[in-house]
């Protein structure tokens, strides 16, 4: 038995956070917060260099053909730094869908243009986990009507995978007509959302994707992607916390020795440590351990928002008034675990399906 | 046990419904010290629903402090969409002090203006060295002449960039103990000397500041209390900032705005109130605000009847308050989901993004006003009666 991360993917995991702090510093994400796309681009860019978007393409398509344990890994590297880069959707869900559900045409046309970084593939499924206002899609006679809300890594995207409430997968040119691109704000400016309001929009059907079990899968590793960035950015500001109250002085000591806040550390990282641990795992089971692979994805996913939310609160009262500063920007991570939080289920929802899974409902 | 106000009440409740029914579509416009915003402060003022019991010659009602009708004119305010009586320090740590501690030309010269919301004050108490730990701060003030001259820094500073005057704390008597050395100025903010940075916050916006103070020259009659007295004067009015910075009536005009929220909400068409998990998380914020609510009555039962003792439940009304607040607006972000983070002036957002903007907001509060980690300390050693902890070598 071994239990824990490689040498490889440890080497993996460093290479990333040393690139995101010589490239991806505080200021270059402030300044891609307030809107400098050109930053973004770079830092992009960098990441696809170190093959980031070949991870989990199969080698006959140029990738890497890694599995989902280093695409955790990455995630949770990318998080820590609050990466301003699409990777959950563009370089995880999409390749994935269009490699399981796909036919050779369209993994041809596709997965060896994902795998150069020459592609950005967005994915919209949220109306798949749970449909918001009336939002949806149709597809009629090779053609897709209707409205997608929250498509990942969909802004600036030359494709987009989307879902309709059955869980069939449509792959779409973005250079079609009928499209249009509606920019969304969220708290978290690291990463950006669209919604996608389509009419009449030409469409490939992914003929796999008839097998709902491609869209779960797609689900799963989106979830854990999403999962595991959390667990980057909460170990990230449990580190802060320990470092500041280590620096930090009132009545005459340092913070780090009032029990209240040696309390708040400790807390923090008893919720936080078994995270790392279930992530690992949950990945395992996706590639080895099938029928356990949904329930860990789904209580992951779940189980690691609640723990981010208490750790990323608890990180901003360690720091006193300065956890509430931009200029501190602890609330980088803040906000990018609550977005994580949300998308492709929250937790209420997700432990719903996880109690479905087991047949609670019957 | 009586929970009956009293016949005596009903006809002022009575008025006071109909007050709340005549105007509740009142909107004021522009921004802080607008004409709307202080004809509608004079107005409430005029029928006693604000500044009740401060004396006229203040330009205050001058009713009698008769605090179940403050209770009743909160308790009907909340329930409707009227516009509040204007808050801040001024109001709820300033005009307090000065009734009990001020001298009759600060009282004359500073009241008025200030309920009126003509002059917005702001509070300069913490440092950067000078948080948790209050009593410790540097800056100082020595008197030159007939004038006051401070130098030193001040930080998280909120609406100071709106506000005419400040109350500080400043260092004037050195050699003092720690708690004994400081007083209590009133700094006009157009003084000469004060170079003021706003501080941006995690929300965005950039509420709070940082004050460096030059030379700054006020008159020597600024200070209230004596000299070395401004802890006591501080102290007198951190229990209504506390008081105030989570009140239950204005939680409970929030918990109404989320069960509309969440009834309008749908998941797969369903409507978020109907999804059990939802609904007990609901019923138990609520259950929650009940219980403040009645901690509240309890509060204001001690101060009517002065037999009773209600310490340890108003200890606990910041820390309660705070959390309760913060966890309110983060479930409206969970039953709202992926439409929960919008933020500024994103599509689809909801009540102007309202409810993020104040989960984040809620989260500076559990640390301003003395951390919850403070108040639990204060809970604990002052309420309880457990002992400091003990002082740690080389810590
Ligand atoms: C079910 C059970 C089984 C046990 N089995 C064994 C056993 O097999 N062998 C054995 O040797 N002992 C055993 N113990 C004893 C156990 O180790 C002690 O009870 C424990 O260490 C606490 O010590 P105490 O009871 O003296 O409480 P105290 O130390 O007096 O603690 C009282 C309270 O103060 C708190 N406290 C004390 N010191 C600190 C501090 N520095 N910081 C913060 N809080 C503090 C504690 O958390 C506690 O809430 C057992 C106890 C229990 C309840
Ligand atoms: C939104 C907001 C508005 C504010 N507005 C104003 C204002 O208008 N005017 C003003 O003067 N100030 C204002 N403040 C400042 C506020 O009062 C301080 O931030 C607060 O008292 C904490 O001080 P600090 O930031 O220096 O944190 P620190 O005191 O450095 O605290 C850091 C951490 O250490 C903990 N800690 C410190 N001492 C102890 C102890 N003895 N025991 C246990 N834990 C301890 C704290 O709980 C906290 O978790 C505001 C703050 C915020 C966030």
């Amino acid at each position: 038995m071994y239990f824990g991360l490689s040498e490889e993917q440890k080497s993996l995991e460093e290479n990333i956070q040393r690139f995101l702090s010589d490239n991806a510093s505080l200021d270059i994400i402030k300044a891609v917060a307030n809107g400098d796309e050109d930053k973004a681009k770079e830092v992009h860019k960098g990441i696809i260099e170190l093959g980031l978007s070949g991870l989990i393409v199969p080698e006959e398509y140029g990738g890497l053909e890694l599995n989902m344990l280093f695409a955790t890994v990455v995630s949770a590297a990318l998080g820590s730094g609050t990466a301003p880069v699409p990777f959950a959707g563009s370089y995880i869900m999409s390749p994935m869908a269009i490699n399981l559900a796909g036919n050779a045409e369209q993994k041809n046309n596709w997965l060896p243009k994902i795998a150069g970084g020459e592609v950005q593939v967005g994915v919209g499924i949220s109306e798949y986990v749970g449909a918001r206002e009336d939002a949806g899609i149709e597809f009629t006679n090779g053609k897709v009507s209707g409205r997608s809300l929250f498509v990942i890594d969909g802004k600036g995207a030359d494709a987009y995978i989307l879902a309709n409430k059955s869980g069939e997968l449509y792959l779409i040119d973005s250079n079609n007509s009928g499209i249009e691109v509606v920019e969304l704000t969220t708290v978290d400016k690291t990463r950006t959302s669209i919604e996608l309001i389509l009419n009449d929009v030409d469409a490939e059907f992914l003929e796999g994707s008839k097998d709902k079990a491609i869209i779960e899968k797609v689900l799963d590793a989106g979830r854990l992607m999403l999962a595991a960035d959390t667990v980057g950015a909460a170990q990230v500001m449990l580190d802060k916390s320990v470092a500041y109250s280590l620096e930090r002085k009132q009545f005459g000591r340092l913070i780090g020795s009032f029990q209240a806040v040696k309390h708040m550390c400790a807390e923090m990282a008893a919720d936080l440590e078994p995270c790392h641990s279930m992530i690992w795992h949950a990945a395992h089971c996706q590639d080895n351990v099938p029928e356990e692979a949904r329930l860990m994805a789904c209580q992951t996913k779940a189980h690691i928002s609640e723990v981010g939310k208490q750790v990323s609160k608890t990180a901003t009262e360690v720091h006193g008034g300065m956890g509430f500063t931009d200029e501190l920007g602890l609330h980088y991570w803040f906000k990018r675990i609550g977005l994580n939080r949300q998308l492709l289920g929250s937790p209420e929802l997700v432990r719903e399906e996880a109690g479905k899974l087991q047949g609670f409902d019957q | 046990m009586d929970l009956e106000y009293g016949p005596q009440y009903d006809d002022f409740r009575a008025e006071v419904i109909n007050f709340v029914k005549e105007n509740e579509n009142t909107k004021l416009t522009g921004p802080a010290r607008s004409e709307s915003r202080v004809a509608w402060q004079q107005k409430l003022i005029d029928h006693g629903y604000f500044a009740r019991s401060i004396p006229k010659e203040y330009g205050g009602y001058g009713g009698d402090m008769d605090i179940i009708k403050l209770r009743i004119i909160a308790e009907e305010f909340a329930k409707s969409p009227i516009p509040k009586p204007a808050g801040g320090q001024g109001i709820q740590m300033l005009v307090p002090t000065l009734l009990s501690l001020g001298t009759e030309e600060q009282k004359q010269k500073y009241i008025k203006p200030t309920l009126r919301g003509e002059i917005l004050w702001c509070q300069g108490y913490s440092e950067p060295n000078s948080g948790s730990d209050l009593a410790s701060l540097q800056t100082k003030a020595e008197l030159d002449g007939d004038e006051w001259v401070i130098n030193g820094q001040k930080i998280w500073t909120s609406t100071a960039h709106l506000s005419q005057m400040c109350f500080i704390l400043v260092r004037t008597e050195p050699d003092a103990p720690k708690h004994q050395g400081i007083s209590y100025l009133l700094m006009p903010m157009d003084a000469e000397g004060i170079d003021r940075r706003p501080i941006k916050q995690m929300t965005g916006d950039s509420d709070f500041n940082e004050l460096f103070l030059t030379d700054v020259r006020i008159p020597a009659e600024n200070i209230v209390g004596k000299r070395g007295e401004g802890w006591k004067v501080a102290n007198a009015t951190l229990g209504h900032e506390r008081g105030s910075l989570a009140d239950p009536n204005v939680t409970q005009n929030r918990l109404n705005s989320l069960i509309d929220l969440m009834k309008s909400e749908t998941i797969d068409g369903q409507r978020v109130i109907d999804k059990p998990i939802f609904r007990d998380r609901l019923l138990s914020i609520q259950g929650r605000l009940m219980a403040q609510q009645s901690n509240a009555l309890r509060i204001l039962s001690s101060q009517i009847n002065k037999d009773q003792d209600a310490n340890l439940a108003k200890s606990i009304v910041k820390l309660q308050g705070t959390e309760l607040r913060h966890e309110l607006e983060g479930l409206a972000i969970d039953a709202m989901g992926e439409l929960g983070t919008l933020y500024e002036d994103s599509p689809h957002l909801r009540d102007e993004g309202a409810w993020q903007m104040t989960y984040m907001y809620f989260l500076g509060l559990i640390i301003g006003g003395g951390t919850n980690q403070i108040q639990k300390n204060i809970i604990s050693e002052r309420a309880l009666g457990m002992p400091k902890e003990p002082k740690i070598q080389g810590a």
